[in-house]
């Protein structure tokens, strides 16, 4: 069994922002920007609600997130981060604070800029589905490119390839309500994709499917990115959710930022105690690699295992082959060994933090 | 403490100069600009008269034929394609062919012009919660103000005749397609909304992309209403000059002739029943999208 859904890793990563979010603020209430003042005096969330009676939902937001790879905001219900997703394409407004997508300031944009940007640049899929009920699967799909006036032939054509993509061949004619949950999303997922939009904003696109189901349209997604390389923020409330797609994961508390890392580094070193409360339950072998665990020691033989294989397979090839320690490798060399015990002292739940990270990018 | 056991009142003399300032300042309104509004109007009473004249004029048949059509394209139901052509028959076998040819015109009209002023209104309210804070106690002036006392300055204005009986009728029959295209717009789903602005959708290719379609089941019940309020006026309609099935009924109601009143009367209830199923089951065929479920 290949370790499937971290294959993307080996993508080589490039490190070029597509999205730059800056000391992004948003306060819902009267008079917002008097109220900046006061958070940044260090007023909390709880503090601003009782005195004024504002919102606090996004408090200094810096997140830079790189091109085409998948970035995770991660938090529960009332957290903000369905309100930070809709500031990218400004579907809210900030109270302040920059966005820049592909150098250009999104907040700055006049009105057709905007609407330009939004048919264009990023689309987006929505936790409910948001299709519209009156169109059929095709006309759903094809919604972007008939809001840019694409003749409706070519939209159609166009569209057909994203329906067949996400393996709704067959369901043209269909009106979204005949449709399941799972395949609705489909629909809204080939919609977001039709415009050829380079980025794609997903408000907990899987959060109301069912568990299967969610698993399923996360398959088809990365089945999808490796194809595509899309710059790709996605929303969730669901840590196993984000460890299994996310390449890089923010954490918001309370609007506030609170971890940002790979799965790995989140898994290995949360940063505080809301975040640990968070990992507590996860399944570590599938979230940390082998690179993280190995020591130094070279040996001579011994099974093999890639050195960002996850720890889960790793096992798999190390119980196979009946031994306790076995040779990592990285690009077919030799580079060091690890044991078998301490694969699963580092699969077993952590009583306090864990750290000890070796050789970590 | 004589204020305590009678309500103050105005001074007779004051309250009675009141009066007639008003009435007598309406006179002159009145004398100053009827003639103007009375023109205004002038193109409208052309085409009630022509309307009203075409069905009146035109085969029998044919008007039958026309209506069995629509009635087929708005139902898709040969029952009430059959109970429709039935009424017809039977109301010109007892001779009221003319009055209802005459009253079917006045209806049509009131219901296209209630159509293409109510819903632009209704668009307007669903966008500022400040215009439909405003509207609807007029709303509620129009269809609670017994129509009498607003058929008093129509007269005064215009005078007897078909045009005030048709502003009658729209006054009361407007409200409810105003309501109901507000109500309908409002109703739409948020997200729906928030979708087809996040692929850069332009207020135009919201409203008559997504608003109006999602509300056209609400839109279209308020069309339905529209129609009945305005038969429901036809009576009084005929009051002031308006021909048609009312003016029967108001002869009948004077003289008591039973069997009079009974026919006209019926006759005005079948036409509510055809156009009520005719429109409904049109709006419901609208919305059939949302009819079946998944699992098929």
């Amino acid at each position: 069994m290949e370790n499937g859904c971290r294959s993307i890793w080996k993508v080589p990563m490039v490190s070029e922002t597509k999205v730059t979010i800056k000391n992004l603020y948003k306060i819902f209430g009267k008079d917002p920007a008097g109220m900046i003042n006061h958070v940044q005096n260090g007023t909390t969330k709880q503090e601003l609600l009782e005195k004024y009676g504002s919102v606090l939902a996004l408090n200094d937001v810096n997140i830079d997130i790189p091109a085409r790879g998948i970035q995770v905001i991660m938090g529960l219900s009332g957290s903000g981060k369905s309100t930070l997703i809709r500031h990218v394409n400004r579907l809210i407004e900030p109270t302040s604070g920059e966005i820049i997508v592909g150098g250009q300031n999104v907040l700055g944009m006049s009105k057709l800029e905007l609407r330009e940007f939004r048919r264009h640049t990023a689309s987006m899929v929505f936790q409910r589905f948001a299709l519209l009920p009156h169109h059929t699967i095709v006309e759903n799909v094809s919604y972007g490119l008939t809001i840019q006036n694409v003749p409706k032939q070519e939209a159609a054509e166009r569209s057909q390839q994203w329906i067949d993509k996400v393996g709704l061949a067959g369901y043209e004619k269909h009106y979204p309500n005949q449709l399941s949950g799972g395949m609705q999303q489909r629909v809204g997922l080939a919609r977001a994709l039709a415009t050829d939009a380079e980025i794609l904003l997903m408000d907990e696109a899987f959060s109301a499917l069912d568990p299967l189901i969610r698993t399923d349209m996360q398959d088809v997604l990365l089945s999808l990115q490796e194809e595509l390389h899309k710059t790709i923020l996605f929303i969730t409330h669901d840590l196993d959710e984000a460890l299994r797609i996310g390449e890089n994961i923010a954490i918001l508390r309370d609007g506030l930022v609170v971890q940002k890392g790979t799965p790995q580094e989140i898994v290995l070193n949360p940063a505080d105690k809301y975040v640990t409360d968070f990992i507590k339950d996860i399944n570590r072998g599938r979230v940390v690699q082998v690179s993280s665990i190995m020591d130094s020691k070279k040996l001579k033989n011994g099974p093999e295992i890639e050195s960002n294989m996850i720890l889960e397979d790793a096992l798999q090839i190390i119980s196979n082959a009946e031994l306790s320690e076995a040779i990592v490798t990285e690009n077919g060399k030799n580079i060091g060994s690890v044991k078998l015990g301490r694969m699963i002292s580092a699969i077993a739940r952590p009583s306090e933090k864990t750290g000890q990270i070796t050789n970590y990018r | 403490m004589s204020w305590f056991e009678k309500i103050p009142t105005m001074d007779r003399q004051e309250l009675r100069d009141f009066k007639k300032y008003v009435d007598i300042s309406f006179k002159d309104f009145s004398r100053t600009y009827g003639d103007g509004i009375e023109t205004f109007f002038d193109p409208l009473l052309y085409f009630l008269v022509w309307f009203e004249k075409l069905l009146i004029n035109a085969p029998w048949p044919l008007i039958i034929f026309v209506i069995a059509i629509m009635a087929w394209v708005g139902s898709r139901s040969w029952l009430v394609v059959s109970g429709t052509v039935c009424s017809f028959i039977v109301i010109g076998y007892f001779g009221m062919w003319e009055d209802t040819m005459s009253t079917l015109a006045i209806i049509s009209i009131c219901t296209l012009l209630c159509i293409s002023i109510g819903i632009p209104i209704g668009i307007f309210m669903s966008r500022s919660d400040r215009l439909q804070s405003m509207v609807n106690p007029v709303l509620d002036v129009m269809q609670t103000i017994p129509s009498f006392v607003y058929l008093i300055p129509v007269v005064m204005l215009l005078g007897i005749g078909k045009v005030p009986g048709l502003i009658a009728v729209f006054i009361y029959a407007l409200p409810p397609i105003v309501r109901l295209t507000n109500l309908g717009i409002r109703l739409v789903d948020k997200e729906v909304l928030e979708a087809s602005e996040s692929f850069g959708a332009s207020y135009s290719q919201k409203l008559f992309g997504v608003q109006i379609p999602l509300a056209l089941p609400n839109i279209f019940a308020g069309v339905n209403q529209t129609i009945m309020m305005a038969l429901a006026m036809v009576v009084i309609a005929s009051m002031i000059g308006v021909k048609g099935l009312g003016v029967p009924v108001l002869r009948a109601v004077s003289n008591q002739y039973l069997a009079l009143g009974m026919l006209n009367g019926l006759a005005i209830v079948a036409l509510a029943i055809i156009f009520d199923r005719i429109s409904q089951s049109f709006g419901k065929r609208m919305q059939k999208h949302l009819e079946s479920s998944h699992g098929v």
